[in-house]
C-alpha cells in the first residue's frame, strides 16, 4: 500500500484525512483507487482527457512524475505519493 | 555598486555584529546585503515577515509594491502593521515601520498594482524579486517578467494551512539556469476552484513561517551562502507538520524559456488564468434591492453557499447549501420563484449560479452583489462582518 498525502485544500473531500493508504501499482491506479473511495476528489485529480491536470503536481517520493513515467510511474508499497496543488495566497 | 566597495558606519557594524561574526557569513556577505536591491511585491501576510527580516538584516535597497490599504482584518497575520496603520496605504505603513527598524537602508515604495504594462519597468532596477502576492494572474505575471528580464524570483505561497516555497529562474555557480513557475505549474486552476485567502482563510502564523523562509532564501541568493532552494520545491503542512522538499526540473515545453519559446513579452494574465473567460452575465441583485424584496413581502428563496462555520459567524436567514454540495442539492432549489444566491463576497455564489444554469438550466437565480459583506455594509451594519 502506498501512502498518499492529501493537501489541505482537498481534505474537505476526504473527511479531513491527511494521509491515506492506497493500493495500486502505478500512480494512475493509486489515483483511481483514491477517487473511488472519495468520489468528489475525482474532478480535481483527473481531467477530461483522463490525466492529472496541470495545476496539480504529483510527486512520487521526492520526484515529479513528469520527470518519471507520468501517470504510469510505478508505485511500491513504501512509496509516498504527494498531491501538491497550485495555491496562490500570500497577501490578502 | 560592487559589494567590495561597501563600507559600514560604526553604528552599522554594531547592528550587524551577529551576522559578521558567523565565519560562513562574515563582513563580505554583509557587504553584499547592503549593496543588494530587492523588490518585494505584496506587503501582506508573506510580505510582512519578509520585509521585517530583510530590513533588519541590512538589505541596502528595498522596493515595495502594493496597492492595498491596511484593513482591520489584516492585523491577524500582517505583523508589519499596527492599529495606527489601519486606513493607510500598505506601502506607507510598511515604509514607516521599516525605516524605524533600520534607518541605514533605502526604501522605495510603489503604491500601485503590478500589471503587464509596468512590471518590466518596476523590476528593472532590482537584482532579486520576492513574490508574496495573492492571485494566480499576478503569480504568472511576476514569473514571466522575471524570466524575460533575467531576475531571480523568490516565490512563496500559502493557503489555509499549506505553504509552498521555491527559488525560480536562478543561475547556479556552474551557470545552470533553474526552473521557473511555469515548469512547476504549466497552467493555473480554473477560476473559483482554489479560493483566495480572503475567501478560504489562512492561519495567521503560517505566512509568518513561510515569509521568514522566503527572507532566508532572498538572503542566500544575495550572499551566495548555503544552497539556494532552486530546482527544489518546499511544501509545508502546518496541521500535520509534514514538510517535504521535492525535486523539480526545467520543462522543455515551457513556453517562456523551453526549447521553442512562444511567449516573448508579457501577456494578458487575467485572460490566461480564465478570469475574463467567465464573462457571461448572470443576473444580480444588490443589498439594497434585496432589502426592498425583504420588506415588500415578495415571495422568493434565498440560498447561502458558504461553509457551515461561516454561516455560524453570521447569516441572514438563508438556506445553507455549501458550494461543494450545490449540485447534489439541486432539488432544494426553487424553479418557479426568484432565488437569491449569496456567499461572503459574491464570488462563490456567482460560480454556483453559473454551474446551476449550465448543468440544470436555471433561469431564476440572482447573485447577491458584494455577498453578505455588502449586505452588512449597506443594510445591516449591526451584524458581524468577518
Amino acid at each position: 500500500m502506498a501512502t498518499v498525502f492529501i493537501p489541505t485544500p482537498l481534505r474537505k473531500f476526504t473527511n479531513q484525512t491527511s494521509k491515506v493508504e492506497v493500493s495500486g501499482n502505478t500512480v494512475m491506479e493509486v489515483i483511481q483507487t483514491l477517487t473511488s473511495t472519495y468520489p468528489p476528489l475525482q474532478r480535481h485529480l483527473i481531467n477530461a482527457d483522463g490525466k492529472v491536470p496541470s495545476f496539480i503536481n504529483i510527486f512520487v517520493d521526492d520526484d515529479d512524475i513528469r520527470n518519471l513515467q507520468q501517470e504510469q510511474t510505478a508505485v511500491k508499497s513504501n512509496t509516498i505519493v504527494s498531491i501538491v496543488p497550485a495555491i496562490a495566497g500570500g497577501s490578502k | 555598486m560592487e559589494h567590495y566597495t561597501v563600507t559600514f558606519s560604526k553604528e552599522e557594524l554594531a547592528r550587524y555584529n551577529r551576522h559578521i561574526i558567523i565565519p560562513e557569513f562574515g563582513l563580505e556577505a554583509q557587504q553584499k546585503l547592503k549593496a543588494a536591491k530587492v523588490l518585494v511585491i505584496g506587503s501582506g501576510g508573506l510580505g510582512s515577515p519578509l520585509l521585517l527580516y530583510l530590513a533588519a538584516a541590512g538589505v541596502g535597497n528595498i522596493g515595495i509594491v502594493d496597492f492595498d490599504v491596511v484593513d482591520d482584518s489584516n492585523l491577524q497575520r500582517q505583523v508589519l502593521f499596527g492599529v495606527e496603520s489601519v486606513g493607510l496605504p500598505k506601502v506607507e505603513g510598511a515604509k514607516k515601520r521599516l525605516q524605524s527598524l533600520n534607518p541605514h537602508i533605502n526604501l522605495t515604495v510603489y503604491n500601485t498594482q503590478i500589471t503587464s504594462k509596468n512590471a518590466i519597468e518596476l523590476i528593472k532596477g532590482y537584482d532579486v524579486v520576492a513574490d508574496g502576492t495573492d492571485n494566480f494572474p499576478t503569480r504568472y505575471l511576476i514569473n514571466d517578467a522575471c524570466v524575460l528580464s533575467g531576475k531571480v524570483n523568490v516565490y512563496a505561497s500559502i493557503f489555509q494551512f499549506e505553504g509552498q516555497l521555491s527559488v525560480f529562474n536562478y543561475t547556479n555557480a556552474n551557470g545552470e539556469l533553474g526552473p521557473n513557475y511555469r515548469d512547476l505549474y504549466a497552467a493555473p486552476p480554473p477560476p473559483g476552484l482554489v479560493p483566495s485567502c480572503a475567501e478560504g482563510g489562512v492561519l495567521g502564523v503560517l505566512p509568518g513561517i513561510i515569509g521568514s523562509l522566503q527572507a532566508l532564501e532572498v538572503i542566500k541568493v544575495i550572499t551566495g551562502v548555503g544552497d539556494v532552494l532552486s530546482g527544489r520545491f518546499y511544501s509545508f503542512d502546518a496541521l500535520t507538520f509534514e514538510s517535504r522538499t521535492f525535486k523539480i526540473r526545467r520543462n522543455p515545453s515551457n513556453p517562456l524559456n523551453g526549447d521553442n519559446p512562444t511567449i516573448k513579452e508579457l501577456i494578458d494574465y487575467e485572460q490566461f488564468c480564465g478570469v475574463k473567460a467567465v464573462e457571461r452575465k448572470i443576473k444580480e441583485i444588490d443589498a439594497v434591492e434585496l432589502h426592498e424584496w425583504e420588506t415588500s413581502g415578495l415571495d422568493y428563496q434565498i440560498i447561502d453557499v458558504r461553509e457551515p462555520h461561516e454561516y455560524q459567524i453570521v447569516n441572514i436567514g438563508a438556506e445553507l447549501i455549501p458550494l461543494g454540495s450545490i449540485v447534489d442539492n439541486v432539488a432544494k432549489i426553487d424553479r418557479k420563484r426568484k432565488v437569491v444566491v449569496q456567499c461572503k463576497t459574491g464570488n462563490r455564489s456567482g460560480k454556483a449560479i453559473r454551474e446551476l444554469e449550465d448543468k440544470f438550466g436555471f433561469e431564476n437565480l440572482y447573485n447577491l452583489k458584494g455577498g453578505i459583506l455588502g449586505y452588512i455594509r449597506d443594510v445591516k451594519p449591526e451584524l458581524t462582518a468577518y
